[in-house]
């Protein structure tokens, strides 16, 4: 998985509460049984204009060409509640995005955001609205930075620190593959197994 | 969780050694392997389900890694979200390449020798339908799908939550999850449902009370006397709309009502195996003094047939009252009696949305202020894994019985199982469905979402048994109200929406 230390990006705001998995790739746009090609399914009901088409609604943040490149979306509390499509982690980070800064997330969106080298990064809402006004003055300049090991994020010369999960964060920043982490326990997960097997054996 | 929080009070509290333990200490406990050095615990899986939505990638993806199942025979694969509901499906499916997925899944599953429920299959139905009616989902057991509805099945005392694709991946291959402790709350809800009040309202009357966001990070454990009053199906309805609360999960102790359920099935323990696990299952209920992150407490008492207005299960009002306006601080937080886990600000996560209010009405095409009752629909849905059991069939068809759906209103009915199915046809509740102008299908998640298949229509008002009111989530621009089965068969009938306590009591 890609590492994730720091990143300056260009931030787009998208200050609704409770965007859901749905908004971030409709069902419709699963197409394929990949994780590849969804990009452009990405906030398909809002970005294009009428279902199924590719026409821009232009008014759409990711569709205004100073956020074309964005690599952080900012967004309103619960981001990602919903469905627990991972294709909507998948299709955001083809895209090009690499952290959600939003006051909270759907737990499942977050694991799965974790496991694929995206970073959901917790700030309070008014840190959100406060940075997504200095961004919109000039969205290609005003770029905001994010050190992960620092736990910090940095816009218009304020620091913002930030809490993660420490098991998300050495998820992220050495880019680990959590199977392959996990089944370094391997004997101790049997053994745990074949107790069980003798402990409630009506299970097996 | 998210955000992280600090350790919390309860956690204090069950550090001292001394104190009760909660149901959610119990079976967290029970499949702890070990703690990481990460923060994380590693927690053994018992069983996982798949569906050929999400299930086929894992399976395509873990064998692309040369990676092998290690427990075959505990892991179930269900075809549910993409199949047809017509009653002469095949693998070729209404959705583009639905036949993808399907195959995809069914290769998948028998190259790694996993329990199928194909299509053809008398069992066949929806994963979180077809768990508990299978007596795969058990009391003191964790369970776990790529599928945010798995919480459903905690409604029996299991320990059930959704996951990631890649989640159902690691859970496959190495029979456990690396997961933060979540934290715990209960609610507590008290007194009496009034007659034509259902699971389906208590669910949407709390989300509506506390936010979308309200259990954020918490395994939320539903008791009080209304809940131990309630059958299985209705708790297992109760428990599928969790994760429209942003809970980890939800759980109800196992009791007499589960016991039974459970004894028979399929899946179920026999004989000495039974003896033992029902002694096991009597220890599983929280402790009298055990200690809650959060705890809420609704008195059912007050709460009236639940319909949604808006575009998140929190934009939800009483069948008799007005569509709030956007500019409103209906989300509240009075019910709390310990808020240690939800600060006012979570709690009330719309509250300060505006912005957010008034773009729903304006996607739902609703004036503020306007009575919700009378409002015109064009649809009428009664299915998915939140309200589509034998009981919410028989509640729908007592309302149906005798009465006709509107003309020209298109109204349909998708049993949650095959099983469920053939007892309705054994009861003759499908001739109660199709005389009164509704459609019959056969199983599967059918409209709940639309997956670029069956939809219906653009701009369409439906009112929905189902869980999820977001934009265009039954289709284009489509507009769903979500309720009871009582409320949606009322309003099939009158073709506006429709308190059913009246057609319920005659």
């Amino acid at each position: 998985m890609e590492k994730f230390e720091q990143l300056h990006g260009v931030a787009a705001p998208l200050l609704r509460a409770n965007v859901d998995t749905d908004a971030i790739i409709p069902s419709r746009e699963m197409k394929r049984v990949s994780k590849q090609g969804l990009g452009e399914g990405l906030f398909a009901g809002w970005r294009y204009i009428g279902e199924g088409t590719r026409e821009e609604a232009p008014a759409f943040v990711l569709n205004r060409p100073e956020y074309r490149g964005a690599s952080i979306i900012l967004s309103g509390p619960n981001f990602g509640c919903g469905s627990s499509r991972e294709h909507a982690v998948w299709a955001l980070r083809e895209f090009g995005i690499r952290a959600i800064i939003a006051p909270g997330f759907g737990a499942i969106f977050a694991n799965n955001c974790v496991r694929n080298g995206l970073l959901p990064l917790v700030l309070d809402a008014s840190q959100i609205e406060t940075i997504a006004r200095w961004v919109e003055q000039n969205p290609a300049v005003n770029r905001v930075l994010i050190d992960l090991p620092a736990q910090r994020v940095t816009a218009d010369g304020q620091h913002y620190a930030f809490d993660i999960e420490a098991g998300a964060r050495q998820m992220l920043v050495e880019g680990l593959d959590a199977i392959a982490l996990t089944q370094t326990r391997q004997p101790v997960i049997e053994a745990f197994h074949e107790a069980r097997r003798r402990q409630r054996p009506w299970l097996y | 969780m998210w955000p992280p929080r600090s350790s919390s009070a309860a956690q204090k509290h069950r550090s001292t050694g001394l104190m009760g333990l909660t149901l959610f200490d119990k079976l967290w406990q029970e499949h702890l392997v070990e703690q990481q050095p990460d923060g994380t615990d590693l927690i053994y899986i018992d069983r996982v389900f798949l569906h050929e939505r999400t299930g086929s990638i894992a399976l395509s993806s873990l064998a692309a890694a040369g990676r092998r199942v290690f427990c075959p025979q505990q892991v179930f694969c269900c075809m549910d979200h993409i199949v047809d509901t017509y009653p002469d499906r095949s693998d070729d499916t209404t959705m583009p390449s639905g036949r993808d997925f399907i195959v995809a899944t069914r290769e998948g599953a028998q190259a790694a020798g996993l329990n199928l429920f194909d299509l053809d299959d008398p069992r066949q139905g929806i994963v979180h339908v077809v768990s508990p009616e299978q007596g795969i989902a058990q009391p003191g057991l964790t369970l776990v799908c790529p599928d945010s509805h798995t919480c459903t099945q905690g409604a029996l005392g299991a320990l059930a939550w959704g996951i990631g694709s890649s989640e159902a991946e690691h859970a496959l291959v190495t029979k456990t999850l690396r997961v933060k402790r979540p934290r715990s709350m209960r609610v507590r809800f008290t007194g009496e449902l009034q007659p034509g009040v259902t699971a389906k309202d208590m669910i949407l009357y709390l989300i509506g009370r506390h936010g979308a966001a309200g259990g954020s990070g918490c395994a939320v454990e539903f008791s009080g006397p209304a809940v131990q009053a309630l059958d299985m199906e209705a708790r297992m309805t109760l428990c599928n709309m969790a994760v429209e609360f942003s809970a980890f999960t939800g759980l109800i102790a196992p009791d007499a009502a589960t016991l039974a359920y459970l004894q028979g099935r399929p899946y179920a323990p026999r004989g000495e195996h039974w003896t033992a696990a029902e002694a096991y299952w009597r220890t599983l209920y929280s402790d009298a003094d055990a200690v809650f992150d959060a705890e809420l407490e609704v008195d059912c008492g007050n709460i009236q047939p639940q319909v949604t207005w808006g575009t998140s299960p929190q934009h939800v009002v009483d069948v008799t009252a007005r569509v709030p306006a956007a500019v409103s601080t209906d989300v509240v937080s009075t019910d709390a009696v310990s808020t240690d886990a939800v600060s006012a600000d979570d709690a009330s996560t719309d509250a300060g949305d505006a912005a957010g209010r008034a773009r729903a009405l304006d996607y739902m095409g609703l004036e503020a202020g306007a009575a919700i009752a009378g409002t015109p629909i064009d649809c009428a849905f009664i299915g998915s894994c939140t309200n589509a059991r034998i009981s919410d069939l028989r509640l729908a068809a007592a309302v149906l019985r005798g009465r006709r759906v509107r003309p020209g209103l298109r109204a349909i009915c998708v049993p949650g199982s095959m099983q469920v199915r053939a007892q309705a046809e054994r009861e003759g509740l499908d001739q109660v469905f199709r005389a009164a102008g509704f459609e019959w299908r056969a199983s599967g998640c059918s409209m709940c979402f639309y997956a670029g298949g069956e939809h219906f229509g653009f701009q369409q008002r439906v009112v929905s048994t189902t869980n999820r009111n977001f934009e265009s989530r039954q289709g284009p621009q489509t507009r769903t109200h979500l309720a009871s089965p009582a409320t949606v068969a009322a309003s099939a009938v009158t073709g506006v929406i429709t308190d059913p306590r009246e057609m319920l009591s005659q």
